[in-house]
């Protein structure tokens, strides 16, 4: 049986909030996403009922939330399965990412009733009760069902369709191609099939994206404004917020530390941190703050580069867009108001979108929004569509994401068609999970329809 | 006068590739058993493509073969030319292929009928099969009556078979037999769902009429592969295939004429098999494809006659004579057999359960293109594991069910008994999620010890496959122990291959799990190698190759045998079930699945329905307690 997660506190902004995971693996997964604090024990050492403190961090271990993790060893536990519960501090934008943390570390979203539907199979809660769990998930069922019907007509219900019909086609035609040897059938191009693979997993990734443009708009975005020292970067967040929050001066350095708070631009959520400016420096406080900078350029999902258009490109500036290369990110190129001493042609190689702005006059502001809105995929977020981005989508997404990968892993490594196909296979059925299909017969009616074959 | 002629375990009414299985494997678990054909000069007949295996196919034969069947050992007996299809493509899809002397393979089947103990083979046209109390009674045209516990129908396309030639068609069996027409009228008035399929085969032409310097010579492979794991006879290739294609008078020859077709014209109900269309399909459907490819298969060695894979047809035969003297090499080929369609009763699958017992009749069975599959390796596959099963009823032992995550035999009952058929069954790779595990190199690993528990695999046969698996394993252990230097011989050998070179020494498993590095290219290096069969450092290499895929295709076997487990009572009644949707109900009651892994299988059925069942049948359980 599968392990299985959730947040099982309620989904409110509260004192502290707890995701419980239950299955075989639990303590094993959970072990993964928790470092205690104490090195002497790991979960995995620990007895049942016993607890420890630490840290929960990301599968790329950047460190998420203090937290404190209990252990329950099967049977002896509510599910009368291994249960681990993460008591975290945060809000629920932290706790979501613990929970994706925990997902990407194996577990699956636990389906409505699942705790309670598992402790009854494992005879942990009463018969009478059993009536009351197959209503829940009978209800829950109905809902999902209107939900799936709602969806149908979505766009983003097509474009899935949309993905899974071409690896269907795909796989058709690997499985025509092999099960009628003997018929000329086209053998299938390693080039195309290269092709139609990365297209799918790029559609893929730009779906995950637009999940993700449903969390920008709801929860926000980490986003780092970062650039060598005065080039104006405080005066950035100034105009954005609107209001003083970061302390401008003309002097290198001022901004030690980083100054966060959440402003709205446009339909996206930025959680905006300014920072020291990134340069090396004698001064031990400012030091701190252009490590700690540094470290949340890093670890931003959104970047706002700035550079100061009045004044030469230094290394430092180079060294900067070497470091963000594979970000997104947006090219502020600030000071308009004084006379530009290069053109932005010179970072043209760097193929990010750049906006130029006097954020000491608020000139090009629009553009900024626009151009934030363009970068982040929010622009033509509707609220009012079906709710889309649950989590079981999402993690449904990443495994098809996933097998796509491992299929052009397959083709890289030379290994035989077979094992491409199985991929390709299962990547099909993560994204028919989402409609009710299976991969095989959808895959058979292809193959009828679209190749000659038989004796 | 009707007379009351003797009694049986088991009856088996054909003597076709399901119905040869069948009888087999009773009369082998020591039950009394009687086969009746129609004629005894059909029996193991092929009347369509003298071949037997193929894509898939050849699977179910290795798996038959694993588990006890007959199809493996007489495919090899008869071998006239064998290939291994796909090679190239991955362990996965390898698939052999064999043609047969067909006259010789029928000869053969039917002399291993007629020396088998506990085996009465018997020419009569069943003609009534009724029930009386636990008693099933079987009448024949001559008014024999014969009785017996169990009724297995594997009557092909015999029952109420009609041809169809043009604007001509008549009853008839296949190749010019008797249809078997008053028993078509018995097992629907037994209440069985009978419905009609319909399936082709095109003409026979004289070998001395063709001229092979137009066409293309396919030869057999140079190294033949056994279907049978046991292998007793010395296989060769005999004989050559031959491949010409269809050409634009083809094509205009059969749009001219479609009219005088009786499918287009709508004579014929029955539904054809979507995998093996007639020629004037193919052209319909796919008017673009300038040419078709027609393969030229002998049926014998000690015939002329030539099979046109490729060419079915219920065209008119002046049509048919038309289109095939258009085909380059065939100008002047004299038709010996006119390609016929030819309609038939058959049963939706859905009855029956995955013992091949039907759900609502205790004691019969179907088996075979009666069930809606279409093909003499699906036939047989399903007619051993319906003569097992009819052995078990008789012996009280519980029935076999393969699943799917076992073999393709498994596959093939669980789509045919929990999906159903619109159109007649084939097998292929591609219907199998589990296929990287389940290799046509590794059916005896996945069925041998059962075939042996149940006691169709012989003590000396099993020792042998026990050992075949103690040599695999240590050959694996001795490939992931032994090291191998970081020397120049070592590298001009790898990059050789276009690999990378190495930097310091590694394992041996290292490099083979290189893509591009094989079992036999490492001989070289490899100075402690044991002398080994092909078929054991086969498995070894397949299983480090594959590794990463194999290990995550069991885990989803792991997890799929869970549910498969979880056995669902014969008379759970859905609809009372609390929370289960009426859908769902419905579907669950019809097709009454054997297991909830059956069950979620089932389309229209959903998670949430299963999470409900597991909930009930939870509760069922502790309150039986």
């Amino acid at each position: 049986m599968k392990t299985i997660a959730a947040i099982s506190t309620a989904p409110a902004v509260g004192g502290i909030g707890v995701i419980r995971i239950s299955g075989e693996q639990a303590i094993e997964i959970a072990q993964s996403v928790f470092r205690p604090l104490s090195t002497k024990k790991s979960l995995s050492e620990m007895k049942g009922y016993t607890a420890a403190f630490g840290y929960v961090h990301t599968p790329d271990n950047r460190k998420l939330d203090e937290c404190v993790a209990l252990v329950f060893r099967a049977p002896h536990s509510y599910t009368g399965e291994n249960v681990v519960e993460l008591s975290c501090h945060g809000g629920l934008f932290l706790l979501k990412k613990v929970l994706e943390a925990v997902y990407a570390a194996g577990a699956v979203p636990a389906e409505a009733g699942e705790f309670t539907k598992r402790a009854f199979l494992n005879k942990k809660i009463d018969l009478t009760e059993a009536e009351a769990v197959a209503s829940i998930i009978a209800a829950h069922s109905d809902a999902s069902a209107a939900a799936a019907v709602s969806a149908k007509d979505g766009v983003l219900f097509q474009k899935i369709q949309k993905i899974a019909s071409d690896l269907v086609l795909l796989s058709a035609h690997l499985a025509a191609w092999t099960d009628y040897p003997d018929d000329d059938i086209d053998a299938l191009d390693f080039g195309q099939l290269e092709k139609t693979l990365s297209t799918a997993k790029k559609e893929c990734e730009a779906l995950l994206s637009t999940f993700d443009a449903a969390q920008i708009v709801s929860v926000g975005v980490d986003t780092a404004i970062i650039g060598r020292t005065n080039v104006g970067k405080s005066s950035l967040m100034n105009l954005i917020c609107g209001e003083e929050k970061s302390i401008v001066t003309d002097i290198a350095g001022t901004t030690r530390d980083v100054v966060e708070t959440s402003v709205r631009m446009g339909n996206a959520v930025l959680k905006l941190s300014d920072t020291a400016g990134l340069r090396e420096s004698e001064d031990k406080v400012e030091q701190i703050g252009i490590e700690l900078s540094r470290k949340k350029a890093l670890s931003a999902s959104f970047i706002l580069a700035v550079f100061d258009v009045s004044k030469p490109l230094e290394d430092e500036d180079f060294a900067l867009l070497e470091t963000i290369k594979n970000k997104r990110a947006i090219l502020v190129l600030n000071k308009t108001d004084l006379s530009a001493v290069w053109q932005p042609e010179i970072l043209e190689k760097y193929a990010k979108k750049t906006v130029f702005l006097s954020a000491k006059e608020g000139n090009g502001y629009q553009n900024l929004v626009d151009a934030v809105e363009d970068a982040l995929g929010t622009k033509d977020f509707n609220p009012y569509a079906p709710m889309l981005a649950t989590e079981r989508q999402k993690v449904c997404l990443l495994n098809a994401s996933g097998c796509i990968e491992e299929a052009l892993d397959a083709i890289h490594m030379g290994l035989t068609l077979d094992a491409v196909n199985v991929s390709i296979d299962s990547a099909i059925n993560a994204f028919l999970e989402l409609t009710g299909e299976r991969a095989t017969e959808r895959i058979t009616e292809e193959i009828f329809k679209n190749f000659c074959v038989g004796k | 006068m009707e007379f009351f002629a003797k009694q049986y375990d088991i009856i088996v009414i054909g003597a076709g590739h399901a119905g040869i299985e069948a009888a087999l494997a009773g009369a082998r678990l020591g039950v009394s058993t009687a086969v009746f054909a129609i004629n005894l000069d059909s029996v193991g007949n092929m009347p369509c493509n003298p071949s037997i295996g193929g894509t898939s196919k050849g699977h179910l034969v290795r798996e038959i073969d694993a588990l006890g069947g007959e199809m493996g050992i007489a495919a090899d007996a008869n071998l006239i030319q064998s290939r291994m299809l796909n090679l190239g493509k991955g362990p996965a899809v390898h698939s052999l292929r064999a043609q047969i002397d067909r006259k010789d393979y029928a000869r053969y089947m039917k002399h291993v009928l007629e020396t088998q103990e506990h085996l009465d083979l018997i020419q009569a046209e069943i003609t009534d099969l009724y029930k009386k109390e636990d008693t099933w009674f079987v009448k024949t045209k001559l008014e024999a009556v014969y009785s017996a516990a169990c009724v297995i129908l594997a009557t092909g396309t015999f029952l109420a078979g009609k041809i169809y030639v043009g604007d001509v068609s008549f009853e008839s069996g296949p190749d010019g037999m008797f249809p078997a027409k008053e028993l078509g009228v018995a097992v629907r008035a037994l209440g069985l769902p009978i419905r009609r399929f319909k399936t082709g085969t095109p003409s026979r032409v004289n070998r001395r009429s063709i001229d092979f310097t137009k066409m293309e010579e396919q030869k057999g492979d140079a190294d033949l592969v056994h279907f049978s794991f046991d292998p007793r006879c010395k296989i060769e290739n005999k004989i050559s295939c031959h491949i010409t294609y269809t050409n634009e008078t083809t094509k205009q020859i059969i749009l001219d004429n479609l009219d005088r077709s009786p499918m287009y014209a709508g004579k014929i109900e029955g539904k054809g098999p979507r995998y093996c269309p007639s020629i004037e399909d193919k052209i319909v459907r796919f008017s673009e494809k300038q040419r078709h490819q027609i393969f030229i298969e002998p049926c014998g060695l000690d015939t002329e006659e030539m099979y046109l894979q490729g060419l079915s047809s219920s065209l008119p035969e002046d049509v048919q004579a038309d289109f095939v003297h258009s085909i380059a090499g065939l100008e002047h080929a004299q038709i010996m057999r006119n390609a016929y369609a030819i309609e038939y009763d058959c049963v939706d699958p859905t009855a029956l359960g995955a013992s091949l017992e039907f759900l609502d009749f205790d004691g019969l069975f179907g088996a075979g293109q009666f069930n809606g599959s279409s093909g003499y390796e699906e036939a047989a596959a399903q007619g051993l594991v319906a003569g097992i099963n009819a052995a078990h009823k008789i012996l009280g032992k519980e029935p076999l069910i393969l699943d799917r995550a076992g073999s393709y035999i498994g596959t093939l009952i669980d789509d045919l008994v929990t999906k159903g058929c619109t159109d007649p069954y084939r097998m292929m790779t591609s219907r199998s999620e589990y296929r990287l595990v389940l290799r046509q190199d590794n059916a005896d690993e996945r069925l041998t010890p059962i075939g042996y528990e149940i006691g169709l695999i012989s003590e000396e046969r099993y020792q042998i496959f026990l050992e075949k698996q103690a040599m695999i394993r240590a050959e694996r252990k001795r490939i992931e122990k032994t090291s191998i230097p970081c020397t120049d011989e070592v590298n001009a050998i790898l990059v050789s291959h276009e690999t990378s070179p190495l930097k310091k020494g590694c394992k041996m498993i290292e490099l083979l799990k290189r893509p591009s590095i094989s079992y036999d290219s490492l001989a070289p290096i490899d100075t402690s190698r044991p002398n080994l069969p092909r078929e054991v450092f086969e498995q070894v290499e397949i299983s480090i190759k594959y590794e990463g895929y194999i290990k995550r295709q069991e885990a989803q076997i792991k997890e799929m045998r869970r549910l498969e487990k979880k056995i669902i009572p014969a008379h759970t009644d859905y609809e009372t079930i609390t929370g289960l949707r009426l859908e769902a109900a419905e579907k669950l009651s019809k097709i009454r699945p054997h297991n909830v892994g059956q069950a979620s299988r089932i389309s229209g059925v959903t998670p949430a329905d299963i999470s409900v069942l597991l909930i009930y049948l939870t509760k069922a359980g502790e309150e039986n307690d």
